[in-house]
């Protein structure tokens, strides 16, 4: 049977996955509806770094992030500055990285759904006499729900499979930065196989489901 | 089609690589993260005494290695932070040679931030350290002992929300090496080493606050008949390679004493 501890770790994976996706529905849904209609020099460069992640592996990000938020990196310096507290090893730490890590995740799919609407509803918005920011909570928005579903699920699922970024600036520290996939590492580790299986069996079958409803869906709407 | 001819020449030089390596006899270890710097050298030595022939050596934590090894993982010898872990692999038939002791291990104060050559462990319990970095003791040696020593001084429940658990040693003085924890528990043989040496001082944590880390070497049962993991074992007890594991701090066993 799974113990606290592990029952511990499901619930703090599963808050750092809704906080995670909560964020990055807020800020990727500007980065997309911008890579999606500029026509700027910009739009390249933009695109490709919002999906480094995609391609580096996760050791790249986890050592990068780790020197810039320690007391002589960027990030760490700015939150020391502000009073904010140093960031590795805290629940905020990894939410920062998984932000990061699970970006194209989210922003693709909306950029996607963006993309496809074109830019005829919107005109049509705007000759009806909607202004810029109506037209695109009124129409890009809904338009777009289906992308922002994918795009939510994604960026949530990503982020629950997230582990060489966690364990390399998170410090393993139950219940703040000790997640599912810390967690199995560790009991495979100390050959406690039983509770390996629990949480590895466990995430086998979320994960399956989780794609299961992504591909269901897909069959029903064809158009993202 | 450019692309097609791309393609098949990859694949040959794929295929052609997987051909066998000829000749020459190759050993592979696993070695307790605390071994980095110490076995990269003993390592070179090594090769320098058997010209064409390879050592490959990985690092990492002991609890892993014991647990990859259990599943036939291809390391020709296992040199254990912990005796204990090689017991069992001889124990589960996985080792064909008894445990042989190498080395002492032991643990000490380090920090990149602060001058810990002074420091004790009960200054870890100053305010202004708020993050303290040890090795995760449910299966590495050093965090064990870093553990033991936390409790011996009754520091272990009062500093819980302070400490942060590195997967290896080595990753436990990154951590420390970072600046993102304050201070560390690490390795002696890793804190003498020249990369940390100019960037802090260290304190060694009394040996009797901790069982002693007596590190220890198997052969593995892939290692068997491989005649090149029977003289890197001999190599061990050499001059030059006892000449290099207590230049990094490593004090080493009596022969007699050995088990």
């Amino acid at each position: 049977m799974p113990t606290a501890e592990d029952l511990q770790a499901v619930l703090l994976t599963l808050r750092l996955a809704s906080t995670v996706t909560a964020l990055l529905l807020l800020i990727g849904t500007p980065i997309a509806w911008w890579l999606a209609r500029t026509k700027s020099w910009f739009k390249g460069p933009v695109g490709a770094i919002v999906s480094l992640p995609l391609v580096l592996p996760p050791t790249v990000i986890g050592f990068y992030m780790l020197l810039a938020m320690g007391p002589w990196g960027a990030i760490g310096k700015l939150f020391n500055a502000l009073g904010w507290g140093a960031l590795p090893f805290t629940f905020t730490g990894i939410v920062v990285a998984s932000v990061i890590y699970s970006m194209p995740f989210v922003v693709q799919p909306i950029q996607n759904a963006f993309e496809a609407m074109g830019d005829r509803p919107i005109e049509a918005a705007a000759t009806l006499g909607a202004s810029p920011l109506a037209a695109f909570f009124s129409v890009a928005l809904p338009l777009a729900r289906p992308g922002f579903v994918t795009a939510a699920i994604l960026g949530f699922a990503h982020t629950i499979g997230e582990f060489g970024v966690v364990l390399m600036i998170g410090g393993n520290i139950p219940g703040k930065t000790r997640l599912i996939s810390v967690q199995i590492y560790d009991h495979v580790e100390a050959m406690e196989y039983g509770r390996a299986h629990w949480l590895a069996g466990g995430m086998l079958l979320f994960s399956f489901l989780v794609l299961l409803a992504l591909y269901s869906r897909r069959k029903e709407r064809i158009d993202v | 089609m450019s692309f097609i001819k791309f393609l098949v020449a990859g694949l040959l030089v794929t295929f052609a690589s997987l051909a066998p390596a000829q000749a020459a006899e190759k050993v592979t270890l696993a070695a307790a993260a605390d071994l980095k710097f110490a076995m990269d050298e003993i390592a070179v030595a090594f090769r320098e005494a058997h010209p064409g022939d390879e050592v490959e050596v990985v690092y990492g934590s002991s609890g892993k290695f014991h647990t990859q090894i259990q599943q036939g993982a291809p390391f020709d010898i296992f040199f254990s932070a912990d005796v204990g872990f090689a017991h069992e692999l001889k124990a589960a038939g996985q080792a064909i040679t008894e445990p042989k002791l190498y080395a002492i291990g032991r643990i000490v104060l380090w920090s990149a931030t602060r001058d810990a050559s002074k420091m004790t462990l009960a200054d870890l319990a100053d305010p202004t350290i708020q993050k303290i970095a040890i090795a995760n003791p449910q299966h590495a040696p050093y965090g064990k002992r870093a553990e033991e020593a936390l409790r011996a001084v009754g520091l272990w429940d009062t500093l819980q929300s302070k400490l942060v658990f590195g997967e290896n040693i080595a990753q436990t003085a990154q951590y420390a090496q970072s600046g993102a924890a304050d201070i560390g528990i690490i390795a002696l043989s890793l804190a003498v080493n020249q990369e940390l040496a100019s960037k802090g001082g260290y304190a060694l944590i009394p040996a009797d606050k901790h069982s002693p880390l007596e590190q220890a070497y198997v052969v593995t049962k892939h290692g068997e008949g491989n005649a090149l993991a029977s003289a890197f074992a001999a190599y061990m007890e050499t001059a030059d390679a006892r000449h290099i594991m207590t230049r990094y701090g490593f004090v080493l066993p009596n022969e007699t004493a050995a088990k």
